[in-house]
């Protein structure tokens, strides 16, 4: 088994009074795709958040117990140097309304790369590996919304490859597109994963099983406080779940 | 299988009948509705006409050349030109917005982007940025001329600026304030969630993405403010009389007094017996500030047409 990239023990989050996540512990593989499922609101896309801080900016959130990046304590990291290391794509696609190429290059700029050459081979590479390059290299001061929908979404994919890290947060990143954008973000994702850790959001277990190599299945109550239920490798939760309500989920009985 | 038909032709046409009166009734009162709106805009459409209409004809044997660009000769005959206080104006408006653009824009950014940002101690600072949203809103709301008293204790007398170009643009800063801050956080607002946690998310800083991300998406808004503040400026009158003296002479540095178009309008119609010079220069304003106002309606387009492709 890969080293362990990610990792959260009894870790417990709180909006305010509100408990979102209870109690959970999970190591998350290097170089291999992990996808979150569970139905909406058991804190799927919160404790994606959490790798990356993103709850930092929403006030009144509290937690408790540990996450930790390659072993390092994540909140006493320096969060500007954290986001360095673990990007993210949202769910819905947000390039900033600037030109293809000041999208890509965003990341290193803010981060204080300067040499136009530098830049320039950045935002090839990224987007190259964002299955990109060939649909904009002639067009790239063109306007990033300009784009169809899937497209944005590979250049969001390709603005966080731009800074190099190792671990890629998605959440939900194909919940906007149609099925065939949707199928080239799949296959997208499986060519990242020989050099990224992916965490992947989904609740579509489909596409949890088409993607991921592993799965954790969250999952709440009438408290809708959110709990990881079971993690394993994906092929192992899909045909030998070893919980009841995993079962279920997976059977289609919770919808 | 045999299913009873419960829609028998009568029960049909009935509803039928009745759809087809209720649609004509709603028909009726829909046209009775948009005709007694078309007769309300026809209505203040026909005053505004009237009382352009009204000043530049009045106005328009006054305007040429010259007029625009010979000073006034002071006095009682109300006699010459206009160009002194078209550059004080000109003055005036620079020097108010060097001062209240950034210190507006600065407020916006800091009542909007930091607003409950504070992750410790908040409670505090969130109901102190209350209490100055709060302020903001109170002091868009006053009657200019309580600015201009208060330039008037604190810029002319306190400080013994005079009666002064200086003391004329930090009463009119204060006037403006206001506008720029409530427009620039409106502009602010509308800038995506999305956006801001997408530049977070790279790495970047809470400055940065506001810098980088959140303003220059915010300009256009922004823009729209400052132009809707140089129309006020060249409007106001209560302000600058009570600051700014009325020599209608160009000031020759900050501590010199002169009045602007709109001052100037106001002592020609009091002092003078110029009756049609004050029209034209009310002609002149009009026109400028009809001028801005097509600019603004200009900039708003572009910014409901860059959302538009956001979404
Ligand atoms: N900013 C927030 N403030 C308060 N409660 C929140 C906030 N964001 C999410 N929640 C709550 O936390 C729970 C988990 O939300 P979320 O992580 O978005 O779930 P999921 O992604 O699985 O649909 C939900 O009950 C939601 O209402
Ligand atoms: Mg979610």
């Amino acid at each position: 088994m890969n080293a362990i990239k990610l990792e959260t023990h009894s870790y417990s989050l709180y909006y305010g009074k509100f408990r979102a996540l209870e109690d959970i512990s999970i190591e998350i593989p290097e170089k291999q795709v992990t996808a979150i499922i569970g139905p909406s609101g058991c804190g799927k896309s919160t404790f994606l958040r959490t790798f990356n801080r993103m709850n930092d900016l929403i006030p009144g959130v509290r937690t408790e117990g540990q996450a930790l990046l390659d072993g390092e304590d994540i909140f006493s990291m320096d969060v500007v140097a954290l986001r360095q290391r673990v990007g993210m794509v949202f769910q819905k696609p947000n390039p900033f309304p600037k030109s293809i190429y000041d999208n890509v290059a965003y990341g290193p700029r803010v981060n204080g790369i300067r040499e136009k050459n530098v830049l320039d081979e950045i935002v090839e590479t990224s987007l190259r590996g964002a299955a990109l390059w060939n649909e904009v290299k002639d067009n790239l001061g063109k306007s990033g919304l300009a784009l169809s929908g899937g497209q944005q979404q590979r250049l969001c994919i390709a603005r966080a490859l731009a800074v190099k890290p190792s671990v890629i947060l998605m959440d939900e990143p194909a919940a906007s597109l149609d099925p065939i954008a949707t199928q080239r973000i799949e296959e997208l994702i499986r060519q990242l994963v020989e050099h990224y850790t992916i965490v992947i959001v989904t609740h579509n277990m489909q596409q949890a099983g088409r993607v991921s190599d592993y799965t954790a299945f969250f999952f709440t109550d009438e408290s809708r406080t959110g709990r990881l239920v079971e993690f394993n490798l994906t092929r192992k939760i899909f045909t030998n779940p070893q919980d009841k309500r995993t079962e279920d989920y997976i059977t289609g009985r919770f919808g | 299988m045999n299913v009873p038909d419960i829609t028998s032709t009568n029960a049909m046409n009935l509803a039928e009948k009745r759809s087809a009166a209720d649609l004509r009734r709603r028909q009726a009162a829909q046209k009775l509705s948009f005709g007694l709106f078309w007769l309300g805009a026809l209505v203040v459409i026909l005053i505004m006409l009237v009382v352009v209409g009204y000043v530049f004809i009045t106005g328009f044997k006054s305007i040429n050349l010259q007029f625009l660009t010979t000073p006034p000769k002071g006095g009682l005959s109300g006699e010459g030109g206009i160009s002194t206080t078209v550059i004080t104006t000109l003055y005036l408006v620079g020097l108010i917005l060097a001062i209240s653009a950034p210190l507006g824009i600065g407020a916006a950014v800091f009542l909007i982007e930091y607003q409950g940002q504070t992750q410790s101690g908040g409670k505090f600072i969130r109901s102190l940025l209350q209490v100055v949203n709060f302020g903001v809103e109170t002091l868009a709301g006053i009657p200019s001329i309580i600015f201009g008293l208060f330039g008037y204790a604190l810029f002319v007398s306190t400080l013994k600026f005079g009666f002064s170009l200086l003391s004329a643009a930090l009463a009119g800063a204060c006037l403006v304030l206001p506008t720029i801050i409530r427009t620039t956080q409106e502009a602010l607002l509308t800038v995506p969630v999305s956006l801001r946690e997408g530049s977070l998310a790279l790495g970047a800083t809470r400055w940065q993405t506001i810098s980088k991300v959140v303003l220059p998406a915010a300009i256009p808004g922004i823009i729209t403010g400052i132009m809707l503040s140089v129309g006020r400026i060249i409007s106001e009158t209560a302000v600058f009389y009570v600051t700014l003296g009325g020599s209608y002479r160009l000031p020759k540095n900050l501590f010199s007094g002169g009045r602007t178009l709109s001052l100037h309008l106001f002592y020609l119609a009091m002092d003078t017996n110029a009756f049609e010079k004050a029209m034209g220069t009310g002609a002149v304003l009009i026109v400028s500030i009809i001028l801005i106002n097509l600019i603004i309606d200009l900039i708003s387009r572009k910014l409901s047409a860059g959302v538009r492709l956001h979404q």
